[in-house]
């Protein structure tokens, strides 16, 4: 119960900072991503500027802390390589980003404007990642099939 | 820099990063909206923070509506081919990659991971070429 409260305050928090921060906007968005049309808007950098500096205050007294306040442990990602999956993922996502101009956050938040094109935007990118996912468990049976196959 | 916003850009920028700080402090949990998301599609993992989390966000313009901040209406350039594609890109991407904007971008980068640093670099290049080409090359 507690942890749901602390998932909508957090989502309404979120919402808030990317309204108020104008990244709602997908034009905004490309405005900074276009470097070189003459009219470069930093505004997303400035975002992330002061986005970083809060979550690292936050994520150094959780450390300090040596766990978070209403859970028993932080669940740090514990994912260190960097590897061909990373980066594919990462470039499949910036070309799809710099397509249209939304990345997921926005892209939900945007269905409470009941945009039908941001809702076409968000189920594409739902079946993309229950296609990703699919694919993953694909590759997951052949290597167990492949790993069996000696016995076989 | 006509459109530059760096007053409301510095205040919406810590109210997501405060977001993210009282995520991890309060329940311990990483605010990466395409793991969030993605995850909330697996049926038996926790689900329950992560709908509540994206309720939130959708909440939160129908509740600045409410008290006459005016939400603008998104513009989205590309047909709908674009737009069906770009979003297919993104969910397969960011699941594939393990996290986006928020998660590699924000997250990611506020605890210095190597990872998060390299992905977040390789998704601004692409998204830059990508914005390079349909508006400069293609003349879109």
């Amino acid at each position: 119960m507690r942890d749901t409260l602390v998932g909508l305050l957090c989502g309404l928090i979120f919402g808030f900072g990317l309204l108020i921060s104008g990244m709602m906007q997908p034009t905004k968005v490309l405005g900074f991503l276009d470097l070189f049309g003459g009219a470069w808007d930093p505004s997303l950098a400035v975002v992330m500027a002061a986005a970083l500096v809060v979550a690292s205050v936050g994520y150094a007294l959780t450390r300090q802390r040596g766990q978070p306040l209403w859970a028993a442990r932080a669940s740090w990602p514990t994912a260190r390589q960097i590897d061909r999956p990373l980066a594919a993922g990462a470039i499949l996502f910036g070309t799809g980003w710099g397509l249209v101009g939304l990345c997921p956050g926005p892209a939900i938040e945007n269905l409470a404007t009941g945009s039908v094109r941001v809702v076409a935007f968000v189920v594409a990118m739902v079946a993309g990642m229950l296609l990703q996912r699919a694919s993953q468990q694909r590759i997951r049976t052949q290597a167990a099939i492949l790993a069996t196959a000696p016995d076989g | 820099m006509a459109n530059f916003t760096p007053v409301s850009a510095a205040i919406g920028g810590a109210l997501i990063g405060l977001s993210a700080a009282l995520l991890m402090l309060l329940s311990g949990r990483i605010a990466g909206i395409s793991g969030i998301l993605g995850e909330s599609l697996n049926a038996g993992t926790d689900r329950g923070w992560r709908l509540a989390f994206l309720a939130g966000l959708v909440a939160a313009p129908l509740l600045a509506t409410i008290v006459g901040y005016a939400v603008p209406s998104p513009q989205m350039p590309g047909s709908w081919g674009v737009i069906v594609l770009g979003g297919l890109l993104v969910g397969f991407g960011t699941r594939l990659g393990t996290g986006c904007t928020s998660g590699h971008g924000i997250c990611g980068i506020a605890r210095l991971s190597p990872r998060s640093l390299a992905a977040t670099a390789l998704f601004m290049a692409a998204a830059i070429i990508v914005v390079f080409i349909t508006r400069h090359v293609l003349g879109g």
